[in-house]
Parts: C-alpha cells; structure tokens; sequence
C-alpha cells in the first residue's frame, strides 16, 4: 500500500506484489509460533541437563535467545532483506549496535575496574567480585 | 501522614541574603514580563499562535527563548563562581560559603548544558530542518510541541529550587556515593533528577520525530545525497539522541530508586557500586557532548557556503565524516574516568579511540576552509563566529586529544586544565555555532537582520572574553589546581583567576551587545526588513518568504541536485521566468494548533514538583492529568484545518509585489 | 482503497525511489517513528540488563538466583507470552480484513494472556519479598526487580493502551488514525516478547543453570 518503490512499514504485512510466493498470513504467525515453542522448549532443556558440557550453556542459551528473537522478527515483524525493509533492518542494525557496546562495553569496564579494586575479603564478597 | 510531604516554610531560605536577592530577581522579572503582555492584551494572542502552536518554526522559536533565558541564569552562576575564585585566596574565604558554591557549580553545569545548549541546537534544528528539506513540518508535529514544554518544565523545576528548597551540591553529573541519600538527604539531588528525567523524555522524543522526519520526509527528487550538510548532522545528532537518551534515562532512573525505595545499586552497601553509575553516565555522557557541537558544525558548513559564494568543499566527505563521528562517539566514553580504576588495557582501547575521534572533525575544518579558500568571502556576522570557532575548537580540540593519552590525563584529570578545555570546545563550537545560526537564521523567522554593528561587537565580547577568561586556566590547570574550589591556598595562582575574572567581565559585555542587539533591531525592524533570500542563500529555506507562512511552500519544491535553491536561481535567471505562468494553487492541510503539550507539561511540573517534595496524592494526581491529557489527545475527531487556496493565493501575491516594489 | 489496486498493478520499476518520492505515506511515517521509539526502548533495557550483568552475584550475604526463581512458573510465563504475540499477530490479519470480531477476539485472548503473565509475575515478586528477598537486600536484587519489573510495567502500559485501542475501534471504527495506532500497538507488543527472550534466558536459565 505504497505509492512509491521499496518503502514499507515496519510490521506492516508486505504487499502480495512482492512476496509472490508468500503463503497465506496465519500461516506466517502459526509456523513463527511453533519454530519458537520449540526453540524455547529447547532452551529450557539446556539450561536443566546435566548432557552438555557446563562452559557451552551459557553460549547455547543465548544463542538459542538470538535465534528465538530472529523468528519474532521475520514471522511477527515480517523483517525481510528486501528493498523494501531498508531502513527498518538499518535501523534495527543500529539499536543492536547500541546494544551490543552498551552491554559488551560496560560487562568489560566493570569486570576490569572490579578487578582492580583491591578490597577486603567480606566487601569483595558483598559486592560478588570473586577471590 | 502531612499533606504537604516534607515540603514547609523552612524550604524557603530565608538566612540567604544572596539566594532570597537572586529569587526577589527573578520573580519581578517574571511579574514585569507577566505584566507587559497583559498590557499589551497578548494573552489569548500568545495561547493560540504560540503556547499551543504544533509549527515547528514557532516551536524552534520558543526552544531558543528558553535557551537564552537560561543562558543568562547559567552565566550569572559563572560569575558568581569567578569572582570568589578571584578572592578566596590565601586564608580567605570568599563571599560564597562551600554549601552555596557547591549548589552554584552543579545549577552552572545543569543548566548550561541541558536548558541552554540543547535547547538551542534543538531549536535550531526545528526551524531549519524542515524548511531544508522541502516539507510543510516535522512528522509528528503535537509530539514537537509535547517535547518543547517538557523541556521548558524541567528548566522551571530548576528555578523553583533557587527559591523553594535546594539544588544539589553533587556536581552536574550527580555522583554516588555522595548523591545517595545517605550523604545528599535534602531535596537538592531530588530536583535535579526529576527536571533531567522529564526533560530527557522530552529530548528523546524530539529525537525520534527527527529522525522519522529526515529519513521519511523530504522534499520529492530529494535523495540522501542532495540534502543540505545540516539536515545530515540533524539526522546523526537526533540518532545520537535515541541511542544514548535511554541510557540517562535507566541510570538516572536507578538512582532515584536508590533514593526513593532504598535500593543498592550505587549504595556503599548492600553490594552496590558506584563505578556502574560512573559508567552509564558516560556512555550517556560523551555522545551527548556530540549532540551539541554537530548541529554546530551544520550551521557552520550553511553559513561558509553561503558567504563564500561557493558549494561546500567534499560533501561527499562531509557527510561520511559526519556519520562517522556519530558511531565513533559511542566508542569513547571512558576517557572521561580514565583515573577511576581501569586498566591499561581498557584505558588504552578508548584512548586510541578518543584520538582517532578527532580525525573526521579535522576533515571538516580542512572542508570548511577549503570551501573559503577561492571564494567571495562577506565577512557578516554569522561568518565571524564560524572563523572565531575554526581558531577556537582547533585549540580545545588539541587539548582533548593531549588528554585522550592516558598517562598525560593522570596528570589533568579534574583539574582546571580540563575545565578549560570543555569549555574551549563547547564555547568554541556549541556556542559560537548557535549564535552564527541565531544571526544567520534571524531574518528568516522574523522578516527583519539583527543591527550588524551591535552583532560585531558582541562576537568581539565574546571572543576576546573567553581567551582571557580559559587561557588562564589551562596554565592554572598545569600549575597543579583542582576544579570546584570554593578556596584554595597558592597565592602563585590568584592573579591568574583574576584574570579569568575579567575574561567573564568581557564576556558579560559581548552578551550585554547582543541584548542591545535584539533590542536595536527590533526597534529598527521596518528599516530593517529583508525579503525572502537576505544571504543569497542556496538552500530551500531562502525560497519561501520571510518569516514564511504557516505551510511553509505553497507547492512542494522539486528538487534535482544539491544546494536546490541555489540550483533554480541559476535556471531562472538563465530561463527568464514569466510572471504570469502560475499553477492553480490547492488547499493545504496543516495539523491543528491544540493544548496537548502545555497541558502534559503542566501535570509533568506538578509531578516533578510533588515527587521531590513526596506529596504522594500530588503526585498521582499529576500522572493521572497526564494520561486524561493523553487520552484526550488519542479521541480527538479534528485534527486538521484546511487553508483555502484563495489564502495561498493572496499571500503569495502579496509576497511577489513586495519583491517587485 | 481503490488507489491501492491501482498502484500494486504498476510495476514496482517504474515507480519513483522511496528515497526521491517526497514525504512516504502517513502510515511508514507513522509506524517508522514508533520503531524507532522502540528501538530506543530496547536500549533503555540494555543499560538496565548490563547493571544486573554487572551486579548479579552482588549478593551482599543474601539469596541468589538459583534460590529464588521457579523455573515452572517461568515456563508458564514465557508460553503466555509468545501466544499472546501470536494471537496479536492474528488480531493484526482481522485489522486489515476489517472483520471486527475478529478483531475483539484476537485482543480479548491478547490481553487474558498478558494479564495471565503479569499475575503470575506479581505473585512471584510478592513471595520473593515475603521471604525476605527485597530489593533492599541486596544489590543483585535491585538489578533483578528493576529489570524485571521495567518489563512487566511495559506489559502493564501495553495492556491498558489495548484496552483504550479497542475502545477507540468501538467508537471511531477502522479510522486510519486507529489502523495507525493498532500498528504501532502489535509493534509494541511482539517488541516486548522479544525483550521477555532475553530476561527468561539472561536472568532466569543463565540464574539457575549450574
């Protein structure tokens, strides 16, 4: 519903023209739903078993979490790469950028200045720094 | 339970003469402006067209007002700061005891930055942008005007401390441990927080309609490319603004919840650590001095072009050193606590950032010179103050990367050294960059220049004043003195900040030109008049009339390359236009002007006010009035009017016999 | 909206560029603006998902994670959730049909199951506190219920704003401004569960995982 090329809204349902092969829309949501039950239902499973090697839970859970966040944006949100999502996925890689230095940036700088705070043993403990 | 919280007589404070004579100021300069405009009958005048108005150049307007108003309160705390430095040498103490000082350096810092120099920047972008781009107004225009009086709220909340209560003595950032309630139980911290949180959220949602704005709304033919510099570093400013907003928000928030509901993030107990705070403020706090000086370095790439008579020199190189500038400022906010426990590993990483940062601004310079460099340069008074700047920024930008190395920072961190050095920049670039855009932009939203003579004078104030009053300080900075003393024991230093003292005086002079100036002016204003390209100007703005009509273009402006309307003067000329081949005008729908804004703030003031001084029913009452508000906004049926043809028509007549005349 | 017929029969080549056709319809504008509003959000919960990275094992003497959490009502949460973002999606396909029950249905099932998952939520903060786990405790704690908490605020807004939404298609019917608004609302909506992906397993899988 567009009278100009490549532009859609963000969460707008594209137009049949583009997706030529698009199947119907419930479907769309029912196949984004199951895919992400089962990825949940997964992750619940990694984080319970005694079966992996401890050290790769945590990568496992959050890759498990992207993946679960990808299929609420392609079912849910129909993000797509084409043309016509160009500035919604240029927006959306900016915040994640954003994201990324905010979390990574401050999990570093803190970790770093924790480890440089020479404190007693019972702070250190209150505060979680590990001896 | 008190009805009135903590709040009693005793928040007045009565036992300071200099406090209750700075409060008795400001209340008979608010009497005298109240009274003037109900001499003049202005009221229901100033309601519909201003205080409800959705139109982004009346908005803009506004947004400046406040800026310079509080320009004026923010300095007057720099004086009174500059002249005890000037006398509490030695054993003396001063005429400001530490308390006072304190509250003085942390409302200098406040106010200067968020109810100053945004303000004026957003302003600036809110006249501009849209004008630049081609368009009739900003993409969610009653969004606009809620941001504007959210601002505005938070600077009122700011003044109601002089008088009713305190401000904090913590500082402008506001540290732990010592803005925890434990070392800060007054109501100081409590005002600051709550006039930065509302006024936050009125930034941040000027952010978002400006990006919206830029990215979604242009003029048709209007790529990317072809878009006046500054719209680009609008569009990374309000980028920086939605990025980094949210973060002040969520710490800000954590501290409040410190105070209010005893929880430990920051606490010297219960686990809390206060680097976090540190931390977050900064990730704020360094794309927040870029949100400043971009739109600066925007006016100054228009004001150069135009006055040089030439295109920008490197557009292209402009524009990715712009966006650059606004990923990299997200990499670099540690420099700021260097000394606060990182190791060489972490100071290393964003000291090599801190220094690659000033590379894409030291394109700009060479940009901007080059686009001098062979044309007919006017020296008006805009140009001045982007020639004053280029010297200027240079200068604080060279002590900024001295400070980006680590080892040399241990030796300057917090010290005046620094002091000056923020100030060379934000002076150099946010200020000069405003008040080039204020001339420059003047004519356009008035339809008369600012007195020349009293615009020269006031650069040459400026100008002159802050050599003398910074310079000093970086030597000070050297000698080994600290920031924020109240009194200090080097007499080797007093001549030094007495110098600075005058430096501030000089100052005064160049702002007391520029009341002189907008007094002149307007009195002048008919011999004054411009028409609607006063600057043989070459971007869209110049193409529609001085001040221009509520819908800004009577026909969108089909654009075909960059500087577009300097593009169709050429063809005009070349094509000898014919008078009488006029399009049928159509009516044009414009948003209608509605309280929403006012309204919101009004219940935002109420609750700020209500939450620092925990009058818990006043508080609900305020949140409540600002959801009715905004349900009352959301069921609104009309929310348009339409402007006849027959009205363009006329203006636009009007317009073209006064060309002619 | 006959104009669309017209338009999606012309082949998308020999249209204008997005970035040369003038201002985009109210509708990209409008919902473009909210998701660059929720955007903005997301990093609002980042810097609060970073304190509580930084302050999870800040204990201060008191309980963790592992001690606290019940991964049962976790789980139960998390499956309210992601229907209710699936049945918003449907309320979504009634709003671009028109069909008004539809519509009604798809957000009472929405809301029965945001509610679900905001009660359950409560219950789990109220016996956290009754035990002594308040965010007083301890800095670990504060992290957890301020982000926690932020999240079931968004949801208890989000919950409101349908309930005002569905009022509004009550008594303006499909008005493009309310079609805008619905838009903006399912944004929101599937922009919280996302945001829940990451507190489930940040907070609650990585918290009790050995």
């Amino acid at each position: 519903m567009t009278d100009a090329r490549y532009d859609l809204a963000p969460g707008d349902i594209p137009s049949e023209e583009i997706q030529a092969w698009a199947p119907s829309g419930a479907l769309i949501y029912t196949i984004g739903l199951l895919v992400a039950l089962i990825l949940t239902a997964t992750s619940f499973w990694v984080a319970n078993t005694s079966l992996l090697w401890p050290g790769g839970v945590g990568l496992g859970l959050a890759v498990l979490a992207v993946a679960q966040m990808g299929i609420h944006l392609v079912f849910f949100l129909h993000m797509t790469t084409g043309p016509d999502s160009t500035n919604n996925i240029l927006a959306l890689a900016f915040g994640l950028l954003i994201v990324f230095v905010v979390v990574a940036g401050t999990m570093w700088i803190m970790a770093d200045m924790n480890q440089n705070m020479m404190m007693p043993p019972a702070a250190a403990m209150s505060m979680g720094i590990p001896r | 339970m008190n009805l009135l919280g903590r709040l009693d007589w005793s928040a007045i404070p009565l036992h300071e003469p200099i406090i209750m004579g700075a409060t008795a100021l400001m209340g008979l300069i608010v009497v005298a402006v109240l009274g003037f405009i109900t001499m003049k009958g202005a009221w229901l005048y100033l309601w519909r067209e201003w205080l409800t108005s959705v139109d982004h150049k009346r908005i803009g307007v506004m947004y400046c007002v406040l800026a310079l108003v509080m320009l004026l309160r923010g300095f007057s705390d720099a004086i009174m700061m500059r002249a005890q430095q000037a006398v509490a040498a030695g054993g003396a103490q001063g005429y400001l005891p530490p308390e006072h000082f304190d509250q003085i350096f942390s409302a200098h810092g406040t106010i200067m930055i968020f109810f100053m120099a945004m303000p004026f920047v957003v302003g600036l972008m809110n006249f501009a942008v849209p004008l630049q781009l081609g368009i009739r107004d900003v993409a969610f225009p009653t969004l606009n005007s809620v941001s504007f009086w959210l601002t505005a709220s938070g600077a009122l909340l700011i003044n109601v401390s002089l008088a009713i209560g305190e401000f904090s003595k913590a500082g402008w950032w506001g540290y732990p441990p010592l803005s925890e309630l434990q070392y800060s139980p007054g109501v100081g911290v409590d005002y600051y927080l709550w006039s930065l949180q509302i006024s936050g959220l009125g930034t941040l949602l000027a952010g978002i309609n400006f990006v919206t704005t830029i990215l979604k709304m242009r003029a048709p033919g209007m790529s990317y490319m072809r878009m006046p510099v500054f719209c680009w570093t609008a569009l990374a400013t309000n980028l920086l603004i939605v990025a980094a907003f949210p973060v002040l928000t969520a710490v800000l928030a954590m501290l409040l919840l410190d105070r209010y509901l005893g929880f430990h993030f920051f606490t010297n107990d219960g686990g809390g650590n206060q680097m976090l705070y540190a931390n977050l403020f900064w990730v704020w706090g360094h794309p927040e001095v870029y949100i400043l000086v971009l739109p600066a370095f925007g006016v100054f790439s228009e004001v150069i072009a135009t006055f040089s008579g030439k295109p920008l020199f490197g557009y292209r190189s402009m524009v990715a050193a712009t966006m650059a500038i606004c990923v990299l400022s997200f990499l670099v906010w540690l420099h700021h606590f260097f000394t606060m426990g990182a190791s060489a590993n972490v100071n290393g990483f964003f000291g090599v950032m801190s220094m690659i940062i000033a590379l894409p601004t030291g394109v700009k310079i060479y940009n901007w010179l080059f686009t001098m460099y062979g044309g007919r340069v006017r020296f008006s008074v805009p140009v001045l103050w982007s020639v004053g700047f280029m010297v200027t920024f240079v200068i604080g930008g060279m002590t900024g990367v001295l400070q980006a190395v680590p080892p040399a920072d241990f030796q300057l961190h917090n010290s005046v050294f620094l002091i000056a050095h923020f100030h060379n920049v934000i002076i150099g670039g946010v200020v000069f960059g405003a008040m080039a855009g204020y001339n420059y932009w003047f004519p356009k939203a008035f339809g008369f220049k600012l007195d020349e003579r009293w615009g020269k004078a006031a650069f040459w104030g400026w100008f002159i004043g802050f050599y003398l009053a910074f310079m000093p300080l970086y030597l000070l900075g050297l000698m080994g003195m600290t920031r924020r003393m109240q009194h200090y024991d080097d007499l080797a230093w007093r001549p030094w900040l007495v110098l600075a003292m005058i430096g501030t005086v000089i100052i005064l002079g160049g702002i007391v030109c520029q009341i002189i100036q907008l007094v002149v002016s307007i009195r002048a204003r008919d011999k004054l008049r411009v028409t609607a390209d006063p600057w043989n100007g070459r971007t869209l703005e110049w193409a529609t009339a001085s001040p221009p009509p509520a819908w800004n273009f009577a026909f969108a402006p089909n654009v075909s390359g960059r500087d577009a309307f300097w593009t169709s003067k050429r063809r005009e000329q070349s094509k000898q236009d014919k008078p009488g081949s006029v399009r049928a005008y159509e009516p044009i729908e414009m948003p209608k002007n509605n309280p929403t804004g006012f309204v919101s703030a009004f219940f935002a003031v109420v609750f700020g006010f209500a939450m620092i001084w925990h009058i818990w029913w006043m508080a609900g009452l305020g949140l409540l009035g600002a959801l009715v508000t905004l349900l009352a906004f959301a069921f609104r049926r009309h929310t348009e009017f339409e402007v006849p043809a027959e009205q363009i028509a006329r203006f636009e007549r009007a317009q073209q016999a006064g060309a002619a005349a | 909206m006959n104009v669309a017929v017209a338009i999606d029969s012309v082949p998308q080549a020999a249209l204008p560029s997005a970035s040369e056709a003038g201002p985009a319809p109210k509708r990209i504008v409008v919902a473009y603006g909210f998701w660059i509003f929720l955007l903005s959000d997301i990093v609002m919960f980042a810097a609060l998902f970073a304190s509580y990275a930084v302050l999870v094992r800040a204990t201060a003497g008191g309980p963790a994670g592992a001690q606290l959490f019940n991964q049962r009502t976790v789980a139960i949460e998390t499956a309210c959730l992601l229907v209710s973002s699936y049945t918003c999606g449907l309320m979504s396909l009634a709003i671009s049909s028109r069909n008004r029950l539809g519509v009604y249905l798809g957000a009472l099932v929405t809301f029965v199951l945001g509610a679900t998952f905001l009660a359950l939520e409560i219950r789990e903060f109220a016996s956290m506190i009754a035990i002594g786990a308040t965010p007083e405790r301890s800095a670990f704690l504060s992290a957890f219920f301020t982000l926690v908490g932020c999240h079931g605020l968004h949801v208890t807004l989000g919950l409101i704003w349908l309930v005002v939404m569905m009022v509004q298609v009550a008594v303006m019917g499909f008005v493009t401004s309310v079609q805008h608004r619905l838009l903006c609302f399912s944004l929101f909506w599937h922009a919280l569960d996302i945001v829940w992906v990451g507190i489930f397993t940040v907070v609650y899988l990585m918290g009790v995982s050995p």
